[in-house]
């Protein structure tokens, strides 16, 4: 029986001396951290995408909270939707920011641009960029080898076998610019989501003279500029031999998209049996009207 | 025992096909289309334009900076275009395209056959008129001589190592001008001694050649008493500079540093070549001996060519490209490059044209590391090929350059080796790029 006590005794003193240790040295190495942070971080997707160009989610969270204000500030994935919520947490204006979306700046399919040789080296955008110019005869185009699609986080993007070209799945995508730093080619653009998804833009990033870029690609922007007269907003600027559409700028009249001789601009999630300007009816309209990027 | 590297290293089969082939003197191609850019440095400068008339050795490109190198015409002609060219990864460049006509050289240029022996002229004259001569490593790195030439302040030269090595598989050019050109070669070694002020000259040679070893040692007695021609252990990649003052001299090159930290200075026979013909002859870099090979291809040959020749003349002197091609490589097959483009000149830097049949070209499909670590001992650099592989794909930079990826010289053995077929090396390079770029924007 005594055994017993002195065993329950000793355990207890014990314990109560390692419970004192734990104390004293948590007290001495606490990390004063404002708890806001760990609310904020609980609000964020928790995807750390790294869209927002901070190193994840809490760091973002912890720069939220020392912010005077959330101008600096925004999760490209969690929205405008979310960056209120914060600042209505942290008492601090949130920015309005319209959502984003990756489009792929280049539309050379395997019929549109047809291999002059062929690449066995490995399966890598990065290096197949690093060793030539590519497969095709475009050096700008995709190279299809899908570098973006295994950096995106978000399962938005996909291969389609049938053009060897990235599918940006819209409803997916979180606009986190993870592709658009990725691939080797810049072909891909964070472009404004747009009215009803709406959008028109040149797929091409060929910087070549015109018949150069058309003997490679069929739907080549050739730099001809007849966009750039078409466009009464002018949206549209041309430079090294390509046209470029400030989304800022653009009222997706379409006018550009009937005037391309070659295709190059395409106009995404407009309804099918497009409600044309009378007059004009271009003979050979690429029906750009009815792609749907989805 | 004969001499080598101390670590790694493999031994491809030598398939020198090409060997017994004398150098033949290539018709003047219709058209050629010199690069502004054939170095390792900043491009040179264009100084003709379209229509004029230009003689063979005339300056049309200047160089612009200290580590460039001057361009010249390598035949008679009208400038046709001053223009972008697809270069032979399909990348489009800057050139000079001119219509040949016969041969009218510029003034100053010696073109008889006489030797020239002598040599008395001081080292910064010798140095000036090899800038002038737009010569550059001949071996494929294309790095401009003068910039070796010129030894930075607080550090010596010792020793010239003059290299005939040619390790890569297929390739015969450096062997053939060894046999033909030998006097040439060394007198260009004297030459080049005299202007780094060393007077002590070695030229590595592989065993597989030994008549060049002979040769070459013969010669030596009668034109160029300091020089010592080494007969080498045959292995991959010997050529590579670093690798060859190992072998010739026992001396490691620090990691990041020059040859010239152990005090030794690497040149090519085929850049002692230029030198000489630069340097006695006033005759600039328009030429060079390039290796036409392969399995399959109707006639070997080592032809010299003008410079800006595109490369489907080569083949087509040759017999035309065989129905069984898969892949025209320009270079040596373990570190040389596909060609995606025939059309493509023939620049300074290369060395030959390997045309492979389908079946001995195409890679295997890779399959998953087995950890066998053959990688690791067959590396000259004693690096990790896996490791630094894995570490580019996954864009860790930061570690993949405290495992020191920017050493890696690309030699190809980690691939070569490689049971499971991966491609090691297309990673590493693209991570040594990566690095280097990191540590240049650090800098700046």
């Amino acid at each position: 029986m005594e055994g017993l006590i002195y065993t329950v005794l000793a355990l207890s003193v014990l314990g109560v001396v390692c419970a004192l240790i734990l104390y004293l040295v948590a007290q001495k190495f606490r990390v004063v951290e404002d708890p806001r942070i760990d609310e904020v971080e609980k609000m964020l997707p928790g995807a750390n995408c790294g869209g927002c160009g901070y190193a994840g989610c809490r760091q973002f969270a912890a720069k939220a909270v020392e912010a005077d204000d959330l101008s600096a500030q925004f999760c490209p994935v969690g929205g405008a939707e979310t960056m209120k919520r914060i600042g209505d947490f942290l008492g601090k204006s949130a920015p309005e920011r319209e959502p984003m979306v990756a489009v792929l700046r280049c539309n050379g399919s395997c019929a549109h641009r047809p291999a002059i040789t062929r690449y066995d080296g490995a399966p890598s955008c990065a290096v197949e960029s690093a060793t030539y110019a590519g497969e095709t005869g475009c050096p700008f185009g995709c190279l299809g080898q899908g570098d973006c699609v295994a950096v995106c986080n978000f399962g938005a993007l996909s291969m389609d076998p049938e053009t060897g070209l990235p599918v940006v799945d819209q409803a997916k995508c979180t606009g986190c610019g993870a592709c658009v730093r990725q691939c080797p080619k810049q072909l891909f653009e964070l472009r404004r989501k747009g009215l009803k998804d709406r959008r028109v833009y040149v797929a091409c990033r060929n910087r070549d003279k015109g018949a150069v870029a058309r003997k490679a690609c069929e739907v080549a922007c050739i730099g001809c500029g007849k966009c750039v007269r078409a466009c009464p907003f002018e949206a549209i600027t041309l430079g090294d031999n390509l046209a470029y559409i400030d989304y800022n700028k653009c009222r997706l009249c379409r006018k550009c998209v009937d005037e391309c001789p070659t295709g190059a601009i395409r106009a995404v999630n407009f309804p099918a049996p497009a409600v044309r300007p009378s007059g004009e009816q271009g003979d050979a309209q690429p029906a750009p009207a009815a792609t749907q990027e989805a | 025992m004969l001499k080598t590297f101390p670590i790694g290293g493999i031994h491809p089969q030598e398939n020198k096909i090409s060997r017994a082939c004398r150098i033949e003197t290539m018709p003047l191609p219709e058209v050629v289309t010199i690069p502004l850019s054939q170095h390792i440095g900043s491009p040179a400068e264009a100084v003709v334009s379209k229509g004029m008339r230009v003689l063979t050795g005339q300056l049309i490109g200047r160089s612009t900076g200290f580590v460039s190198a001057n361009v010249h015409a390598s035949v008679t002609g009208t400038v046709t275009a001053v223009d972008t060219f697809l270069d032979a990864s399909g990348v489009r460049r800057t050139g000079v395209t001119i219509r040949t006509e016969p041969d009218e050289w510029a003034e100053g240029i010696v073109t008889d056959g006489r030797i020239e022996r002598e040599c008395s002229l001081e080292p910064a004259e010798i140095i000036a008129r090899i800038a002038a001569a737009g010569i550059v490593g001949m071996g494929g790195a294309t790095f401009p001589t003068h910039v070796k030439l010129s030894i930075p302040a607080g550090k010596k030269a010792e020793v010239l190592i003059i290299n005939g090595v040619e390790c890569e598989p297929y390739l015969t050019d450096d062997y053939r001008i060894m046999m033909e050109r030998g006097e040439e070669v060394l007198i260009g070694a004297r030459i080049l001694a005299r202007a780094l002020g060393v007077s002590r000259i070695l030229v590595g040679i592989e065993n597989n050649k030994p008549d060049a070893v002979e040769a070459l040692s013969r010669l030596a007695g009668v034109v160029a008493p300091e020089a010592e021609v080494v007969p080498l252990r045959v292995r991959y990649p010997q050529g590579s500079e670093k690798h060859l003052i190992a072998a010739l001299t026992g001396r490691q090159v620090p990691s990041g540093g020059l040859p010239v930290d152990v005090g030794a200075v690497v040149q090519n026979v085929g850049t002692a070549l230029a030198v000489y013909e630069a340097v006695q002859k006033h005759r600039p870099l328009i030429e060079r001996v390039v290796t036409v090979t392969g399995p399959s291809l109707s006639r070997q040959a080592n032809l010299r060519v003008r410079i800006g020749t595109p490369m489907a003349r080569l083949i087509d002197y040759c017999g035309g490209l065989p129905a069984d091609t898969g892949k025209v490589i320009a270079g040596g097959p373990m570190m040389g490059r596909a060609v995606a483009n025939l059309e493509a000149p023939i620049v300074k830097g290369t060395s030959a044209l390997l045309i492979l049949p389908e079946e001995q070209s195409l890679r295997t499909s890779p399959q998953t590391c087995i950890r066998c670590g053959k990688c690791v001992s067959v590396c000259p650099m004693g690096l990790e090929p896996y490791l630094l592989s894995r570490l580019a794909e996954k864009s860790v930079w930061d570690e993949a350059e405290a495992h020191h990826v920017t050493d890696c010289i690309e030699c190809g053995s980690c691939s070569w080796r490689c049971p499971s077929a991966l491609p090691l090396l297309d990673r590493i390079r693209v991570g040594k790029a990566e690095v280097l770029r990191i540590i240049r924007s650090r800098k700046a």
